[in-house]
């Protein structure tokens, strides 16, 4: 039994025994056998791509990918992503070094509102905009609203970066004799490398997993042709392949983000403390300066807010069809809580491994949950449908299949808030329970899990954020009769009953809101501040 | 060893949960139909619920596109948990039917629906049908410069000036029956020049928009969205008007939507009830006064008096059972349009 060592030999002389440090034992098997068996699980879809491309032959395989549609398809995709990435960068990295850096009146409002887009599903934005611009329409339209939806993903991380910059390398720059803007470009950009690579990653696989967003402003990327390839053919091989190519552009994202991120770190070495930087002072300048956060706020909430108002008017008391919208809030929450308990579930053993028994089978298991978390939605539903239809059928259209789906798909947002607060949980408390007799699972539980419990319940929300407005694959794995806030709302804007379809965007954005103030919240508690 | 009882509860509910989950998801077909609707979920809705009212037979609804279900069906073969099929046009029924999963109807359904409406073997049934039309900006367009056929908007004179949704059923139906009456090679000349020539949206009702919007001068729909948006409010049909092509031109196509119960159905009789009453009396008479605008088919059912009459409209003969919806794929596939 783990925990407990034999001090006696059968025939009656004790002996001593040497226990070897708690941190160089062996993961218990059981635990790496579930972490395991989850990473397995996560790389379902990634096989699935690769089987079915076997399956298809060459021949085929090669005519459905080699065609110029696909070529169409690509320019669009790689325009779309060079075009937003770097526009929200610089648009993210301006507003945090004013929210963060200056002393800009409401400093702290303005940064609320940086991240608040975030509650704002992209597909209601997207709604939003094409209401009030009936004729908007492909790329320029696409990168406006990708911009708009997504670029608090780099906000949140590049202010937390900022706040915790050691201005003391500014001072030193700066008492050489370099200019503010030559500090700015020498010293602040490059220690907020790894945030901008992180967050840009992050945007660049939301462009390339969006559907809602695109089919709106009719502007055509690998994911809306592989749905539109799904709604005439079901998995025909023309779908099939097209999320082949698009696994390949996801897997290419993050081989280009691990190169480019290398392995240089900042670090402050030497006694003391970094202090608190000075925030600059605007002084007259502050005024055209707030102009920028103004300007973003109108266009990513205000434009929605006004829109959803208008609608919700010109609706009046007749789209308040409470039972159709009670009754998809019911199915949503549900969807989300339970699809957020699994994901949690499933990423006890990965967060725990990471800390406790860091290590190459660790790494391993990791590298794949990254990578699964970074395919598409369509692609793992894709994947999930044909897997239980062919192979699995008592699974097939099952709840247990979409919340499997939606595991794969959020289990890095599950991990990375575990993981962080289970780092927090002293490891002497674990082993005073087991000295105590308690078994591991136990001690899992009482212990580590207990003092977790924050962490847990930030990446429940994470998840549940996710699953709330998750459109593609709930559409494509729900059992019969399934009709969430987000597939209700896409039916009613489908037919261009945009009165009727405000409601539920309505609930899907004010639901959202507390977890994205929960996101807010965190990142400026991991800051420190 | 000692598990304490949260652990425990909460495990066991968990577990519970993903058993009853299937459960539950299959006790919603225990009390009732479940049906794989590709017709518009309003007007659907309306059948189920008056049915329901009417028999006390409770329907579920999977909601998707005619090809999308049609296939879907055909993977799951035996064990679909659908027991009644409905689309929105025929070539999903064929796919469906040549597969061998449709139950033959009973011949009490078939009486209500005239041939011409239904295929031959009995297998399905028409339960509404919808004209295509070219809807143009009147105020761009006069009825001298419209198009005289459906392949004219090949021309290079048509190029950027007309939109339709290609990856829906409905126009693929257009396809499908342009492939019937042309043949292979004319059809995919004609999906080329599209390919150059046209605007993609996504839906009919959006291309109907961007018309009247003035963003491009007229779209290949059918005739239901314009009825529709006018008895709503017209905002987005002002200033449209309908073209019917006539003359059996493969443009003058009229689509039969169909509905038909799946052999391997666990409750026949009631999706057999199903199907015929949404052939007979009770789900005609929702076609003439509810608000999806399709026209009627059953024997001496009147469709909306708003709309010129079926008999008017001077459609070709083709035949719906014959109608092939995987070629259409494949074809606009190669030309690049999906």
């Amino acid at each position: 039994m783990h925990g407990s060592v034999e001090t006696i030999r059968p025939d009656g002389t004790p002996i001593l025994l040497r226990v070897r440090p708690w941190s160089r034992r062996p993961a218990p098997p059981w635990m790496a056998i579930l972490a395991v068996l989850v990473s397995a699980a996560s790389l379902l879809p990634l096989g699935f791509v690769i089987g079915v491309t076997i399956q298809t032959g060459w021949a085929t395989a090669s005519a459905m990918i080699f065609r110029p549609r696909v070529g169409e398809l690509m320019v669009n995709t790689v325009l779309l992503v060079i075009a937003t990435v770097p526009i929200s960068a610089v648009l993210a990295t301006a507003l945090a070094w004013l929210t963060e850096r200056t002393d800009l009146p409401a400093a702290r409002l303005w940064s609320w509102l940086a991240v608040a887009p975030l509650a704002v599903p992209a597909f209601v934005q997207s709604y939003a905009w094409i209401s009030l611009i009936p004729s908007l329409h492909g790329l320029g339209a696409g990168v406006l609203i990708s911009v708009l939806a997504y670029f608090p993903f780099l906000y949140l991380p590049i202010s937390a970066a900022m706040r915790r910059l050691d201005p003391g390398l500014e001072d030193a720059a700066a008492s050489l004799g370099h200019s503010p803007a030559r500090v700015f470009f020498r010293i602040v950009l490059p220690q907020l490398r790894l945030a901008i690579l992180g967050g840009a990653l992050l945007v660049a696989l939301h462009l390339l997993a969006e559907y809602g967003l695109y089919a709106m402003i009719r502007f055509d990327t690998f994911t809306t042709a592989i749905v539109e390839q799904f709604q005439s053919t079901f998995n025909g091989p023309a779908a099939n392949m097209l999320a082949g190519v698009l696994v390949m552009c996801c897997l290419l994202l993050l081989t280009l983000e691990a190169g480019l991120r290398g392995r240089e770190r900042y670090a402050r070495v030497g006694s003391g403390a970094a202090m608190r930087a000075r925030p600059l002072r605007l002084g007259r300048a502050a005024w055209p300066c707030l102009l920028l956060p103004l300007l973003v706020a109108f266009l990513s909430l205000g434009v929605p807010a006004l829109t959803l108002a208008r609608w919700l008017i010109a609706g009046g008391a007749e789209i308040w069809d409470l039972g159709s919208i009670g009754l998809a809030l019911g199915q949503t929450l549900f969807l989300a809580l339970a699809g957020a308990a699994l994901a949690t579930m499933a990423a006890i053993p990965m967060a725990w491994l990471s800390i406790r028994r860091p290590g190459r089978l660790q790494r391993l298991l990791e590298g794949c949950n990254y990578i699964v978390g970074s395919l598409p939605g369509v692609v793992v539903a894709l994947a999930l449908v044909t897997i239980t239809v062919r192979v699995a059928l008592p699974l097939y259209q099952t709840l247990f299949t979409i919340l499997v789906a939606y595991a794969l798909m959020f289990l890095p947002r599950a991990l990375i808030s575990l993981r962080a607060s289970m780092a927090q949980a002293p490891v002497e408390l674990e082993q005073a329970a087991a000295s105590l007799g308690r078994r591991p699972i136990h001690v899992l539980w009482s212990v580590t899990m207990r003092l977790a419990a924050p962490g847990a319940a930030a990446s429940m929300a994470l998840v549940s954020l996710g699953v709330f407005n998750e459109l593609t694959a709930t559409q494509m794995l729900a059992p019969n009769g399934t009709r969430t806030l987000a597939m209700a709302f896409w039916s009613l804007s489908g037919e261009i009953d945009y009165a009727a379809a405000a409601p539920y965007a309505l609930i899907m954005v004010l639901f959202s809101m507390p977890l994205t103030w929960l996101l807010y919240v965190q990142s400026r508690r991991s800051a420190g501040r | 060893m000692k598990l304490s009882l949260p652990l425990l509860a909460s495990v066991a509910t968990f577990a519970l949960g993903l058993i009853a989950a299937p459960v539950a998801a299959n006790a919603q077909s225990a009390d009732g139909i479940v049906v794989y609707n590709a017709q518009h979920e309003s007007l659907t809705q309306a059948w189920a619920d008056a049915f329901t009212a009417e028999t006390g037979i409770k329907v579920t609804l999977r909601n998707g596109s005619d090809t999308e279900l049609g296939n879907q069906i055909v993977q799951e073969g035996a064990a679909s948990s659908a027991d009644v099929f409905l689309t929105e046009n025929s070539p999903a029924m064929a796919l469906v039917d040549a597969a061998g999963l449709f139950a033959p109807l009973d011949a009490a359904t078939l009486a209500q629906v005239p041939d011409n409406f239904r295929p031959a073997d009995g297998k399905w049934t028409g339960i509404a049908a919808r004209s295509t039309v070219f809807a143009y900006d009147k105020t761009k367009l006069s009825e001298d410069q419209l198009p005289k056929s459906l392949l004219d908007l090949a021309d290079p004179s048509w190029k950027g000036r007309w939109a339709a949704s290609p990856g829906g059923a409905d126009f693929q139906a257009i396809v499908a029956a342009l492939l019937e009456l042309k043949g292979e090679e004319a059809t995919a000349a004609w999906l080329k020049a599209m390919k150059e020539n046209f605007t993609a949206y996504k839906g009919n009702s959006t291309a109907m928009k961007a018309v009247n919007a003035g963003q491009i001068e007229g779209a290949v729909i059918y005739h239901y969205y314009w009825f529709g948006d006018q008895a709503k409010t017209g905002e987005n049909s002002k200033n449209v008007a309908l073209h019917y092509f006539r003359n059996q031109d493969p443009g003058a196509f009229v689509s039969i939507s169909g509905g038909g119960v799946l052999a391997s159905s666990k409750h026949p009789e009631e999706a057999q009830a199903f199907v015929k009453w949404i052939a007979g009396k009770g789900g005609q008479d929702i076609l003439k006064t509810g608000t999806s605008f399709e026209y009627a088919v059953g024997k001496g059912a009147d469709s909306n008096p708003k709309l010129v009459p079926l008999a008017d409209l001077q459609a070709p003969k083709v035949e719906p059972s014959t109608l092939d919806s995987k070629k259409v794929t494949d074809l606009m596939t190669a030309a690049g349009i999906l």
